[in-house]
């Protein structure tokens, strides 16, 4: 097991050191003038240039200044927003708590609708199994956008029950802000879930060792409990975690449609405004969690899976 | 053990396309709605009754007429003149980052299957870096490196899509390698580029066609997504997503149809795509097995 | 047949139909037999005779959309009506050994949570008890490391391992009829003798009654008191055991002698029946053998024959009494 996590935890930091500087060098290819940006467009004095090209490392060959941002990157320093002259990673810790409670909000609903679809889909045949299939056929193909009108439009504007844009304040009033977004960033990862969930349940449904419980007496419920329930959480658990680490980066939309304050409209907002810095931190945030997620849903994978043989990489 | 022979099917010939054999009803009726998607692509300009850019403020908002079916936008422009014109940006954007990743992603798996390797390990670890971008983040960094439009969120999404078909056509590539009439033709002497692209690549195209259609569908839903935001087609274009933008503000003072309608398009058509995936992914296992 | 008092098990006219893509079809027909407390009755026929799913009807298994006719009674009691609770207590009476114990114990869960499940849950027997109660059984289909055992995985254990572990857990429960469903086919020709002789010694010792299903028909003759020969569905002979080799009445168990080498004999002798074994649905209007049949005349192919008591045992077979003796010539000439 020690080995396992081990290589795991080394493949990720390989990673995350390729991807950071994938971003890195794709941000710094980019066209326009951290000068021009700086001063507004006004002509500056070769003196003033020095000073800025100073400050903000404009001259350092390529791998000294990605490896300053690197190492400072470690330590949470992001770099600085050469537009609005301030901290990046305050401009994203600022912003990031909405997109976790959002994120957060969005991976109960997914946990607890999809998975209670899928259940429900695989005992039950007929009539029920039918509506399930409708349902997740359906919302599989509304994107998230879409799903943010239909809310907005029945929700917050026809019926009045949910306020429909912005962030909220206290605790109870940013629940119930943050509760269309929420619906709207799950829809598809609900029908989703629910049909690996259903396939996942009728196929362990089938196995011969149901079966073979069966043959011995024990009562259904427990038999779905402890063998097809149990066996069905393997795959479930590894596409619930990927749903969850894409959600972050899906976030984006969602807080763009409802104008939410979170890092994902941030970046979409920077990367209009050409605000170098911030992209690069915002996506190397992203790409962060959603490399750990899907890592921790390797391991996860490997501890309810038995068979699975501890010393390779999963599937 | 008793395993029940099956007895033949009843041999009734059915009605049936020869690229849609064994997708049954739903296949076929999904099929149908992607054609009709794909004629208004091709046609839908010259069908829209009016200018669909041609503004008429004193029609914003203005409910469905007798002639004009679905009312006007917030600018007084025919509703239903852009989304028939906004049909082709819609499909055509994501048909081309389908065939691109496509094209490279069976490359790189073939190539790959077939070399093993160290040229394996270093394309397929580069895969499982690029794994690590969602495609919306992709798509937002090269939004800042080429510029917001259509061309780069086309590239973007065929560039983030391409680990995932390598991957899954990977697997079946090292399947298809193993079989014995692969080692045939090698010792018929047969050059390596043509056992790849005659034999495994044609073994590989139900599998190929399958995954086209999930990715078309991710695409169309994806491509929308980046025009919603802003970052894909550009406004004043007629765009599904870009639609569904642009009627937000009307949502919010209770005039839904522009967004509605422009969703419910992308809705139908990925649904029907979704559905043709499914049953050609069916089929593919089965042709597999 | 009589329903005399020890009469463990009784199927009478049992029938199933299958739902198959084309419909339903018959996969069972007309299949009667007992089985005495403490008595082993082999049941032998080819892949798609209908075996399994005599058994698994005893059992209640049947896939779901299967009909069912005809009588089951196990203890005087009528199994098709047994639900809830009074099912589970028949299911704890009658222990079901399955071919592939690789697929039919949960892989995720370990060998200990297999065994003593059924304990456990039915009979609110506490862990530790359950646990040594599965270990010395271990110990007794001749695994001594069972403590050990009981933590690992199936996929850690070997195939014959595997199904000694599947004999043991169905003995825990004491139950007093069995349903061995070839229980050796999917192991290693040198296990396999190994294991049945642990199951045959245990079910004497323990005084069990035993439905043997195979497909080896010398097998059968060896564990079982009597044996019936499945064909298309049908019973179409039961009789001791010891009769069934010298004495075949009907011709397809001469086919099934004849297809077996036999020890002191070459391979030239090996003869293969012609055609490939039919599922009943599949079989011809007349006797369902009758198309493969080499002593098959035009009565044969008119109406179904009746199973009917013979020499100490019954047949199907319209010329048996004038085939007595004959077949066992041919199939030695």
């Amino acid at each position: 097991m020690l080995k396992f996590l081990v290589r795991r935890a080394v493949m990720l930091i390989l990673t995350l050191f390729v991807s950071s500087f994938a971003i890195y060098s794709a941000i710094y290819v980019a066209p326009g003038n951290p000068i021009a940006t700086l001063t507004g467009g006004r002509t500056p004095s070769p003196e003033a240039i020095a000073v800025l090209e100073e400050r903000y490392h404009l001259n350092d060959p390529f791998f000294v200044r990605y490896f300053h941002w690197l190492g400072n990157a470690f330590t949470g320093d992001l770099g600085v927003s050469i537009p609005l002259r301030q901290n990046v990673s305050t401009l994203i810790s600022q912003r990031v708590g909405t997109t976790i409670q959002l994120v957060l909000y969005a991976a109960v609903i997914i946990v607890i609708v999809g998975i209670g679809l899928g259940v429900l889909g695989g005992l039950k045949r007929g009539f029920v199994d039918g509506i399930v299939i409708v349902i997740t056929t359906i919302g599989a193909a509304v994107p998230s956008f879409v799903a943010a009108i239909l809310l907005l439009s029945l929700f917050a504007v026809k019926l009045g029950w949910l306020p429909a844009l912005g962030g909220g304040d206290g605790v109870f009033d940013q629940i119930k802000h943050l509760t269309l977004p929420a619906i709207a960033l799950a829809f598809s990862a609900v029908a989703l879930v629910a049909r690996v969930t259903r396939t996942s349940v009728r196929e362990e449904l089938r196995r011969e060792h149901v079966q073979t419980a069966t043959s011995r007496g024990i009562p259904m419920s427990l038999i779905i409990r402890r063998h097809v329930l149990r066996n069905a959480a393997i795959p479930i658990t590894t596409v619930v975690g990927i749903t969850i680490a894409s959600l972050f980066a899906a976030s984006a939309i969602v807080e763009r449609a409802f104008s939410l304050n979170g890092i994902g409209a941030y970046l979409i907002q920077a990367a209009a405004s050409k605000d170098m810095a911030v992209v690069q931190g915002i996506t190397l945030v992203i790409v962060t969690v959603f490399v750990v997620i899907n890592t921790i849903v390797d391991v996860v994978y490997a501890v309810l899976d038995p068979r699975v043989s501890l010393g390779s990489r999963a599937r | 053990m008793s395993t029940v022979q099956l007895a033949p099917p009843a041999t009734r010939r059915r009605f049936t396309i020869p690229g849609l054999r064994g997708t049954g009803v739903v296949g076929h009726v999904s099929a149908a709605v992607i054609a009709l998607a794909v004629l208004i692509a091709a046609f839908g300009e010259s069908l829209a009754p009016y200018d669909p850019d041609g503004t008429n403020l004193s029609l914003s908002f203005v409910g469905p007429l007798s002639d004009h079916y679905l009312g006007f936008d917030s600018q007084g422009r025919d509703l239903l003149s852009r989304l028939l014109t906004g049909a082709r940006s819609s499909l055509l954007g994501p048909a081309i980052v389908v065939i691109l990743s496509i094209l490279v992603g069976t490359a790189l798996a073939i190539a790959t299957a077939w070399r093993g390797g160290t040229f394996d390990n270093v394309v397929s670890s580069g895969l499982d870096v690029l794994f690590a971008f969602p495609a919306i983040v992709l798509a937002i960094m090269a939004s800042v490196v080429w510029g917001a439009g259509q061309t780069s969120a086309t590239i973007a999404l065929a560039v983030a899509y391409t680990p995932y078909i390598a991957r899954i056509l990977r697997g079946a590539a090292l399947r298809e390698r193993a079989r014995e009439y692969v080692a045939a033709l090698e010792v018929q002497g047969l050059r390596a580029s043509a056992i790849c692209v005659r034999h495994i690549a044609r073994n590989l195209l139900p599998l190929i066609a399958a995954q086209g259609a999930i990715l078309f569908g991710y695409a169309i839903v994806d491509l929308a997504a980046i025009s919603f935001i802003g970052l894909g087609v550009q406004p004043p274009q007629a765009d599904w997503g870009v639609m569904v933008a642009n009627g937000q503000s009307g949502v919010l003072q209770g005039y839904p149809m522009e967004s509605l309608s422009a969703g419910l398009c992308i809705v139908v058509v990925v649904v029907a795509v979704n559905l043709l995936g499914e049953r050609l992914t069916d089929r593919a296992d089965e042709v597999a097995r | 047949m009589s329903s005399g008092t020890n009469e463990l098990l009784s199927v009478q006219g049992l029938a199933v139909d299958l739902p198959l893509a084309a419909g339903l079809r018959t996969v069972l027909h007309d299949v009667s037999f007992t089985i005495g407390a403490g008595e082993a009755l082999g049941l032998v026929g080819e892949s798609g005779s209908g075996k399994s799913m005599t058994a698994r009807a005893v059992a209640r298994l049947l896939p779901p959309g299967a009909v069912q006719s005809g009588a089951i009674h196990f203890d005087g009691r009528d199994v098709n009506t047994l639900k809830g609770p009074a099912l589970r207590g028949f299911r704890g009476q009658v222990a079901m050994i399955f071919q592939d114990p690789r697929a039919h114990i949960n892989p995720v869960r370990t060998i200990g949570d297999f065994m003593t499940e059924a304990l456990r849950t039915n009979r609110r027997m506490k862990r530790s008890l359950a646990q040594s109660a599965a270990i010395s059984m271990l110990d007794e289909v001749g695994i001594s490391d069972g403590a050990l055992r009981l933590r690992q995985h199936p996929h850690e254990l070997s195939g014959g391992l595997l199904q000694r572990v599947m004999i043991a857990t169905s003995l825990l429960t004491e139950p007093r009829l069995l349903l061995a469903d070839e229980p050796t086919t999917a192991l290693d020709v040198t296990t396999q003798a190994e294991v049945m002789a642990i199951l045959d010694e245990l079910r004497r010792d323990r005084n069990m009654a035993m439905l043997f299903i195979t497909h080896d028909l010398e097998l059968a003759s060896a564990v079982c008191d009597r044996t019936a020969v499945m064909y298309a569905g049908q019973i179409v002979e039961q009789r001791q055991s010891s009769l069934l080799h010298d004495d075949p009445l009907h011709p397809y168990t001469a086919g099934l002698v004849a297809a077996r080498p036999s020890i002191d004999g070459s391979t030239a002798r090996l003869n293969a029946i012609p055609g490939r074994p039919l599922s009943a649905f599949e079989a011809p209007a007349g006797c369902a053998f009758s198309d493969r049949c080499a002593y098959a005349e035009s009565r044969c192919t008119e109406a179904r024959p009746a199973i009917r008591p013979m020499f100490d045992g019954l047949v199907r077979c319209v010329r048996a009494e004038d085939l007595r003796g004959e077949l066992g010539v041919t199939v030695h000439g």
